[in-house]
């Protein structure tokens, strides 16, 4: 049982991972003029769209919580409403949150939207596909001991290093290195709003980038801490929860 | 004593680092004074004769012209070896091709073709190697600083003396006489790629064919100079004092002949300011006046008279009037200021004297001094050459030394802050070892320097007080090192790494990026924010915000959290949300820092006068008006909530009808400022009367207000009644046998209320009368009270001083503070008795607030942002820079050092009442529990009438774990601002030859020093006023015995005295004093209502 959960758990870690590479490139073949830095909301977006997909339909293959009971159609349609709106509240919340950690509040609206959409994806999606829409056990998730299975203690890990990634995704933003990633953002939108030091403005953009290059970091992390964590371990600790 | 010594070692420490910036800030900073004096015309620079054609009128001032035009080309950062001519390979050596070797082969040529129209010097400039002191340098003559200190060293313009203004007043006529480029490209060049990319080579072609161009033109009359003002490095930087970055190439040329001879192979090395004296000289003007340059001497010659021996009387006459010059310059700067060394200064004196009468010799005896001209050049040029020197040693050289002594010293100490903030969490804490080696260390030094200064070495009083901190220190360390180190390992005594040192430690970090430092008005925010999150996150993950039920997994029983939850999670949750919202808005009042280029400042900031719409001005006044309203409203809101205010002394009644009059005055001042343009013309001089009068009321009211809460800080209610109002307990009937360890818990204290009372019953018949019960009100808060307002008194004159609409960010600081000041309530845990512990993200996020609020009321470290206007506010219109002007501007700069190096008290004061607060809630949730459901909503809503019965007079029970508390508070604090003071120190010399460093590190620096000045003089002053209001509270506890005693109360007095004094003998063992009193009859009720 163990042993079996755990090859699951790695193998959705690739696919998760494998999902976000194989956006880069794809989109490439179909779409003209196609590159991270310039065309990067659309970039977002497929991203966004792809991650989503592949945690639903590792849900529904793994089906790591086997917890509901009922299954008429009904019930699974409020269900489904219920974590469409868990996302849409999330998407609103997250974004508050950055306009209250200095973004701008009209200008580039679309890009901390998208920026909230994929933080959500990043971190609401998990949640809602393990634990459904149940806020009382997310809460539960993020605080010390709330953590019964493996499954768990991988959404935990995921969800706050994709966190710790869009913190820290903040920190390039005042730097005027010029570098080509700066610049090409900072090309992006008009020269007026962002100058070589007031790169202030471009937040949000730079944001994105960052947080992507993060949102890759996290799920290496996580996969490295199971990892670590779980072979090692496999034979003591993982048995005695058991 | 604990008090005193707690306050005795704070200034240590602050003396520590005061010597340790000022130590630095002597080797970094060099600083000059600047003159005033002009040079003129008709004025020689000293006694004699003026050599030939000098006439004293324009053209030929002290010396007749030789050229009537001159071209001055300064090309920026253009490196002597960018010039230098390239020799033809020779066989042997592999050619070296650089991109910038070379390419200016037009100069080559002239060099070559005619050696005696051009030449080409080496020339030195002296650090700091900055566009802006270059350019100084080289009208002025001088060794510009970086802090030249004058009449006003923000400004724009040059007030020295100078080439353009000696030029200006001169030279009258039509046609052009004097032409100044000034290219910047080859600098920007090289900031932008490096000297090695051959964009660099294609731009000094560029410039090489301008030149072709300009000589082509030039008239037989005109000299062309080319220069550069300094070099570059490597990497295309410049502002230190590298060879590099130091030698720029200095071109002379002239359509006729100028040099006698060919030129050396070499070419020559000469100080860049020479160039001032020979130009002047040559184009017949004065020197001007703080010239320090010596002239070139070879172009002085005579060429058309081929006997040498004029040639060489020419330039003696040249150097002397230069030396005459010179010298008159060192007499009148050497009185005005005193960093130049005296006895360096005789020498020079004398050397001069000497030439200058053998140059009288010379010229009054000129057949036969071959000899005396031989010397006459070598002395002049020496004593020149000295007076260099001496200016540079003083004005032009950064201290290694010094810097990494300075630097050295504030790391020692911030590691002092650290151990001894450590060891005093411990419950093993005492106050002993303390101050012994400090006092010791401090005599020692004291009488090391009596000595040194008795011998007759004469030290900088800047070494002598390092050198007395470093002899303090050294024995502090080493007695803490012996005395604990040995007993427990070191590592035990410093903090755990978390996240808050991880976040310091990001701030640390960001004084070593100047575009951190830029943009620090938003970083500041973004580390708050941070901050707050994660400690709403770390309450949450710790368990406190939810009840327990939600986060006990049914499965695993055993891994339920053991506390109740203290905190209910919508109020945490909510306290997080509007301090976002508080910073958020804050943001709103932003200044741009001078290097961000495109940015505007927020309109907010600027005073409503300059408002042009009467509307949106009423509106706006209206707002500010609103806002100071609210302040007031909620202070008195809440002294009114911990029941301060209804106490009959004298500062509370300074609160109740003081505080509104100065908020009208303030009101009345906006009101007359705002629209002073408007006023009829007969009202003006009533209407700037007033506004002078009226910022000097609000702050005389401010000023009597402190002075009265000095005077009484107690503001307690007491009253005394016979017939005790008894607190009656209501017994909620229990009956069968106790089952669990709950219901123990539940009836015992039950039963002991029970026999309490009937005890009382019985005493009170026995005795006619009943007994004496004094009720004191709101002592429990009598701390924070004092310090709550003596902050809202010092608020309002500093309101003044900035423009109005700064008072909705005043607002928006206490609220925010409030906020803060709750939030960390939840996060502390329980304890008791023992040593109260200062978090590390409480007094970090005071810190960082502390950073917001100096930007978002409007201020930038830069000199450029300093709000001047603030001189003017109720002083009457004078011009002068006085010391009060400078104590506003001040005061206007480091308000919120000020408040919140005065606000940590609060917290000091407030964090055993922030130490009880959960506390509190934890007594009331247990009670909850047994409550019947009606009650709990009341209870909610009343968490502290329940049960708030010492709040901080469990500090008083404790007054060791007070001292102990308040010293680690104070050293916490002085730590993280310490660390701040050490990042700009480090930053500022590893990267003094960075390009920002005199624009974005230097004044970094400067800002945060002073601000680490005031703000740890305010932490003293708000320590010592919490040591009046405990002294004050101890004479009161004294005076009310008194009256018992006088009321003939026996048997309860002799307890009440007893229990008094033997508490302070022995802290830990008796029962606080309110249980004793009770026992004993008399009953003190610690913040009750009334």
């Amino acid at each position: 049982m163990k042993d079996t959960d755990i090859k699951k758990l790695l193998y959705t870690h690739l696919l998760c991972i494998f999902s976000i590479i194989l956006s880069i490139f794809i989109p490439s073949f179909f779409l003209e003029n196609f590159s991270i830095l310039e065309t990067h909301l659309t970039w977002l977006c497929i991203c966004s769209v792809s991650v989503t997909a592949v945690n639903l339909v590792l849900y529904l293959v793994v089906k790591p919580n086997v917890s509901s009971k009922r299954s008429s159609l009904s019930y699974k349609v409020t269900r489904f409403l219920k974590c469409c709106i868990y996302f849409l509240t999330s998407c609103f919340f997250f974004h508050v949150i950055f306009v209250l950690y200095g973004a701008p509040l009209i200008e580039l609206a679309l890009e901390t939207f998208s920026l909230a959409v994929i933080l959500s994806t990043f971190t609401t999606i998990p949640c809602l596909c393990l634990l459904g829409p149940n806020f009382k056990a997310w809460l539960r998730i993020f605080s010390r001991n709330g953590v019964t299975s493996i499954w768990e203690n991988s959404l935990q890990i995921t969800t706050i290093s994709s966190f710790v990634g869009i913190w820290l995704g903040a920190f390039p933003i005042p730097l005027d290195w010029g570098r080509p990633w700066q610049m090409a953002i900072e090309g992006k939108h008009s020269i007026s709003l962002c100058t070589r030091h007031g790169a202030w403005h471009c937040h949000t953009s730079n944001l994105i980038l960052v947080t992507i290059v993060q949102g890759m970091a996290h799920l290496l992390h996580a996969w490295s801490n199971l990892w670590l964590r779980g072979w090692p371990c496999y034979f003591t600790t993982l048995d005695i929860l058991e | 004593m604990q008090k005193i010594s707690v306050l005795l070692f704070l200034a240590w420490v602050s003396f520590l680092f005061y010597a340790g910036i000022a130590l630095f800030t002597s080797g970094f900073l060099l600083t000059r004074w600047e003159l005033t004096n002009h040079s003129s015309c008709q004025e020689p620079p000293g006694p004699g004769a003026l050599p030939w054609g000098g006439r004293g009128e324009p053209g030929a001032c002290w010396m007749a012209s030789r050229f009537s035009r001159l071209v001055l080309v300064v090309i920026d950062a253009l490196r002597f070896d960018f010039a230098q001519p390239q020799r033809s390979p020779v066989s042997g050596e592999p050619p070296v091709s650089l991109p910038f070797l070379g390419k200016m082969g037009f100069l080559q040529r002239l060099l070559e073709s005619q050696p005696h129209h051009a030449r080409l010097y080496q020339a030195k400039a002296d650090p700091p190697t900055t566009t802006m002191q270059r350019l100084k340098a080289l009208t002025t003559g001088s060794l510009p600083t970086f802090v030249d200190a004058g009449s006003n060293f923000a400004s724009s313009a040059i007030v020295e003396d100078n080439l353009i203004k000696q030029l200006s007043s001169t030279v009258d006529s039509d046609e052009w006489d004097v032409l100044i480029t000034h290219f910047l490209g080859v600098d920007h060049c090289g900031h932008k790629h490096d000297p090695y990319h051959p964009e660099m080579a294609k731009k000094l072609t560029q410039m090489d064919k301008m030149i072709q161009g300009l000589v082509k033109r030039l008239k037989n009359d005109t000299l062309l100079v080319v220069t550069g003002d300094h070099g570059m490095t490597i990497s295309g930087n410049h502002g230190g004092e590298s060879e590099l970055e130091t030698s720029a190439a200095l071109f002379l040329y002239s359509p006729r002949a100028l040099f006698p001879s060919a030129p050396a192979e070499e070419p020559e090395i000469i100080p860049q300011i020479s160039l001032v004296p020979t130009l002047a000289l040559l184009l017949g003007l004065p020197i001007p006046f703080g010239n320090i340059g010596e002239v070139i001497a070879e172009v002085f010659s005579e060429i058309e008279d081929s006997q040498p021996r004029f040639s060489a009387l020419a330039q003696a006459s040249a150097l002397h009037l230069n030396a005459q010059q010179v010298s008159r310059f060192l007499h009148t700067y050497s009185a005005t200021a005193q960093d130049l060394q005296v006895q360096e200064l005789h020498r020079l004196q004398k050397l001069f004297s000497k030439a200058s009468a053998d140059y009288q010799r010379l010229l009054q005896s000129p057949q036969g001094a071959e000899a005396v001209l031989q010397t006459v050049i070598p002395e002049l040029q020496q004593f020149l050459r000295g007076v260099r020197a001496m200016c540079i040693e003083s004005w032009a050289r950064f201290s290694l030394v010094r810097m990494a002594g300075g630097a050295a010293l504030l790391a020692a100490t911030c590691f002092l802050c650290l151990l001894v903030s450590q060891w005093a969490t411990s419950p093993a804490f005492y106050f002993g070892p303390l101050l012994k080696p400090t006092a010791s260390g401090l005599s020692g030094a004291m009488v090391c320097a009596g000595l040194l200064a008795s011998t007759g070495l004469k030290l900088d009083s800047m070494v002598l007080g390092a050198m007395a901190a470093v002899g303090s220190l050294l024995p502090f360390l080493w007695k803490a090192w012996a005395s604990w180190g040995s007993k427990r390992p070191l590592a035990s005594l410093l903090p755990m790494p978390g996240p808050v040192l991880l976040l310091l430690l990001i701030r640390f970090a960001g004084f070593f990026s100047d575009s951190y430092i830029i943009t620090e008005a938003r970083v500041a925010p973004f580390l708050l924010i941070s901050l707050i999150l994660l400690l709403v996150a770390r309450l949450h993950w710790e368990g406190k915000l939810l009840p327990p039920k939600l986060l006990s997994i049914p499965r695993l029983g055993f891994l339920t959290p053991a506390g109740p939850p203290q905190y209910s999670a919508m109020h945490a949750v909510g306290l997080g949300v509007g301090l976002l919202l508080c910073i958020r808005l804050a943001g709103l009042f932003y200044r741009c820092h001078e290097e961000t280029p495109v940015c505007s400042s927020s309109p907010l900031l600027s005073p409503l006068r300059s408002t042009v719409d009467g509307r949106t001005k009423n509106l706006w006044y209206g707002a500010c008006v609103g806002a100071l309203v609210a302040l007031l409203a909620s202070v008195r809101l809440w002294l009114h909530c911990y029941g301060n205010l209804k106490s009959p002394e004298p500062p509370v009644l300074f609160v109740r009808w003081g505080l509104p009059l100065m908020g009208l005055g303030t009101a009345a001042y906006w009101a007359l400022a705002s629209g002073a343009d408007e006023a009829p013309p007969r009202l003006r001089a009533l209407v700037s009367g007033a506004s002078v009068m009226l910022p000097r009321a609000v702050a005389g009211l401010a000023a009597s207000g402190l002075m009265l809460l000095l005077w009484r800080p107690v503001t307690v209610l007491v009253k005394a009644t016979t017939g005790a109002p008894r607190t009656r307990t209501v017994l909620t009937p229990f009956s069968g046998p106790p089952t669990s360890q709950a219901d123990l818990d539940y009836v015992v204290p039950q039963i002991y209320r029970h026999i309490q009372e009937e005890f009382r019953g019985r005493l009170e018949r026995t005795k006619s009368q009943g007994l004496l019960t004094v009720a004191a009100y709101q002592l429990g808060s009598v701390y924070s009270a004092a310090v709550v307002m003596a902050l809202t008194l010092l608020a309002f004159p500093l309101l003044l001083l900035h423009a109005e609409r700064i008072s909705l960010v005043f607002l928006l600081l206490f609220l925010q503070s409030f906020l803060l000041l709750h939030l960390l309530a939840a996060g502390i845990p329980i304890t008791t008795p023992g040593p109260f512990t200062v978090p590390w993200h409480a007094v970090f996020a005071w810190a960082l607030m502390a950073t917001q609020t100096f930007y978002t009321t409007g201020h930038q470290p830069v000199f450029s942002a300093i709000q001047w206007h603030a001189a003017f506010v109720g002083v009457s219109e004078s011009r002068d820079f006085t010391w009060l002007s400078a104590f506003l501007v001040g005061a206007n700069t480091f308000a919120s050092h000020i408040l919140f190096a005065a606000l940590p008290f609060s917290e000091a004061v407030g964090c055993p009442l922030l130490l009880l607060w959960p506390f509190l809630c934890e007594n009331q949730g247990s009670q909850k529990r047994r409550q019947p459901p009606g009650n709990e909503a009341e209870a909610r809503v009343r968490p502290e009438e329940e049960q708030e019965p010492r709040m901080e007079m469990r500090l008083r029970d404790a007054p060791h774990h007070f001292s102990a508390a308040l010293l680690q508070l104070g050293l916490k604090y002085l730590f993280v601002l310490g660390i701040q003071i050490l990042a700009c120190v480090l930053a500022a010399s590893i990267l003094r030859r960075h390009l920002l460093v005199w624009k974005v590190f230097a004044p970094k620096f400067i800002f945060e020093a002073m601000g680490f000045i005031v703000s740890s003089v305010g932490l003293c002053l708000g320590i010592a006023l919490v040591m009046r209001v405990d002294g004050a509270v101890s004479s009161w506890f004294r005076q009310l015995v008194l009256t018992q005693q006088k009321a003939g109360e026996q048997s309860s007095l002799v307890c009440t005295g007893a229990g008094l004094s033997a508490r302070k003998a022995q802290p830990h063992l008796l029962p606080p004093c309110s249980q004793d009193l009770l026992a004993s009859g008399t009953s003190l009720f610690y913040n009750s209502r009334s």
